[in-house]
């Protein structure tokens, strides 16, 4: 009788630590399943990129496997090919303003849309946000006839204008999540104590907000930095970014030449958002 | 205009937001509205347009066949690419929400790399793995197992495999974002009342993430369905996409007409997408990758 009465209990205690143990040992087998997916995941995403560098110090007249030695010579073939200069200075000019409008547009209207109540506010806030929500092509169709229609030719002020539309909903994000985080009684404090609204932004929510601006600013310039969809569109006959260089020196084969530029191209959109970082990050505690 | 009630804004928010609004007003709605009445006119045998009410390249866009081959290939690209995007980022961004280690901020940080990385080489950069001369292709050379170089490149599969490439970050990120958010005693609880770690996340953690899965899957394929340098730089002559068209009509042609109608008919299909998509879950799921 009292084993028939155990039996069950024991079989049962038995068979909860078997799944405990079963458990346990899906869990730690699970999540090392889990962990390497997700390297192999990373690899996926870093290792062409990672090839791209490696060639570019490849030695070999052809811009392949297998590597012939560690040489710079193609980085130097780059600074002596005045298309390339000329690119590269025609991005970074680029970018630069772009950056530049299109922060001060952002922050503006962040600011209004914070800070202020009035009619219309969510559907001025989508269409804020709605030239990333148009596809970049139909975007760049439009605008381009839009100026040809005015009978203005294509020109560099055109791809600034055209940069400056697809980047401002990032910077508009961007500084709208922050600004929503810093607290209205800092500014009521500066205006009781006199401050006009101008001394009261420039003073107490500009030094606060500044990390996100810093970030609107990267942001503007890394998507500028990198953009070929629109700028092909765009892009008078004989300016070339970046980009499009790279685009056209495709279009023969893949030469060390591209490597070499995609090397430095990595290393520009990669260095200045880590300094950028670096930076805000220090902003941020010099607040403190 | 400036209201007497001193607590009232008057005009301050409408001069801080001028700028932008007229930005976006200027440069968008107004061409996109030029669009749609170019799309309208006719581009002569000279051409030059004719003016007009013509419905010559709706018509055209609409029924001809080789239009709408394009388009289906071009959403299911897209959408395979989108697949790919799930099936690939889905456990990353679980292993990203989930790990407690110090390597989390690292895993974030590298994450946010590709973003910075030009779209150009991340997509050529395919051609220095799969090319006839290309990684793959030495490595197999090398072991014997083929006598000569295979021709993996240039068809819808590596149009494709670029596009992952491309969207995976995008995908990755939001899906993280969501998982992010979910309170971990929710789990806990569903474990402590018996439910298997499977059970746990079938019936909690997967429908949490699914806005974060949505916002993912919207943005890989409106981004996917719009591009035309990846089928470029990737694919061979047959794997155009819908804005290949366009490119081809407004750069190669300089068919001012029709690419306006291509474009429309683009700007439809993939508004009708996000439409959907807002209907359904709203327009603050994307903007949550940005806090």
């Amino acid at each position: 009788m009292t084993t028939t009465v155990h039996t069950p209990v024991a079989k049962d205690t038995d068979a909860a630590a078997g799944g405990l143990r079963r458990a346990a040992g899906g869990l730690v087998t699970g999540w090392s399943l889990i962990r390497a997916f997700t390297v192999l995941v990373y690899l996926f995403m870093f290792l062409p990129v990672a090839v791209v560098v490696l060639l570019a110090f490849n030695a070999s007249q052809f811009g392949s496997f297998p590597m012939e030695g560690f040489s710079f010579r193609w980085f130097v073939a780059l600074w002596n090919n005045e298309a390339i200069v000329r690119a590269f200075k025609t991005s970074l000019l680029l970018g630069a303003l772009t950056a530049l409008v299109s922060t001060t547009l952002g922050v503006l209207a962040s600011l209004a849309l914070v800070r202020y109540d009035f009619r219309g506010k969510s559907l001025i806030t989508t269409s804020l946000i709605a030239p990333i929500l148009v596809p970049e092509v139909v975007l760049a169709v439009a605008l381009l006839l839009f100026l040809r229609a005015l009978d203005m030719p294509k020109s560099f002020p055109l791809l600034l204008l055209g940069h400056v539309i697809f980047t401002l909903p990032f910077v508009v994000l961007i500084v709208q999540a922050r600004l929503v985080a810093v607290r209205r009684e800092y500014e009521e404090a500066a205006m009781s104590l006199g401050a006009n609204a101008f001394h009261t932004f420039r003073e107490v929510t500009l030094p606060l907000i500044m990390p996100a601006v810093f970030a609107g600013i990267i942001f503007a310039f890394t998507i500028s930095f990198d953009d070929i969809t629109g700028t092909l569109f765009w892009k008078p006959g004989g300016v070339e970014t970046v980009p499009t260089q790279i685009f056209a020196m495709l279009r023969n084969s893949i030469s060390p030449e591209i490597n070499a530029l995609g090397a430095v191209m990595v290393g520009v959109t990669v260095a200045v958002p880590l300094a950028g970082a670096a930076i805000a990050r220090r902003m941020a505690a010099a607040l403190k | 205009m400036a209201s007497s009630d001193a607590e009232a804004p008057g005009l301050r928010p409408w001069i801080l937001m001028a700028p932008a609004l007229g930005a976006v007003t200027l440069l968008l709605a107004v061409p996109l509205c030029f669009i749609a009445v170019y799309s309208f006119w006719l581009r002569t045998a000279v051409g030059s347009e004719q003016v007009g009410f013509h419905l010559d390249n709706w018509i055209e866009v609409l029924t001809d066949p080789f239009y709408r081959d394009i388009l289906l290939q071009t959403l299911r690209i897209a959408a395979l690419s989108t697949l790919c995007c799930i099936l690939l980022g889905y456990v990353p961004a679980y292993f990203i929400a989930r790990s407690k280690t110090r390597h989390k901020a690292l895993l974030i940080l590298l994450l946010m790399l590709p973003f910075w990385i030009s779209y150009i080489i991340r997509t050529m950069s395919w051609i220095n793995i799969l090319g006839v001369s290309g990684a793959l292709n030495a490595f197999l050379l090398w072991l014997g197992v083929i006598g000569e170089p295979l021709q993996i490149l240039y068809n819808e599969g590596t149009v494709i495999l670029g596009l992952v490439h491309f969207l995976l970050p995008f995908m990755i990120l939001n899906i993280y974002v969501s998982l992010d958010g979910i309170d971990p005693n929710l789990v806990d609880a569903a474990r402590s009342l018996g439910s298997t770690a499977w059970q746990a996340f079938r019936e909690i953690t997967l429908p949490l993430s699914l806005p974060g899965l949505a916002a993912g899957s919207l943005l890989c394929f409106v981004l996917g369905a719009g591009t035309y340098i990846t089928p470029l730089v990737l694919g061979g002559p047959t794997d155009a996409m819908f804005a290949n068209l366009v490119f081809e009509a407004i750069i190669t042609q300089i068919d001012w007409p029709l690419g306006s109608a291509l474009s429309l008919a683009l700007l439809v299909v993939l508004g009708a997408v996000v439409m959907l998509y807002t209907r359904y879950a709203g327009i603050g799921q994307l903007a949550k990758s940005f806090r």
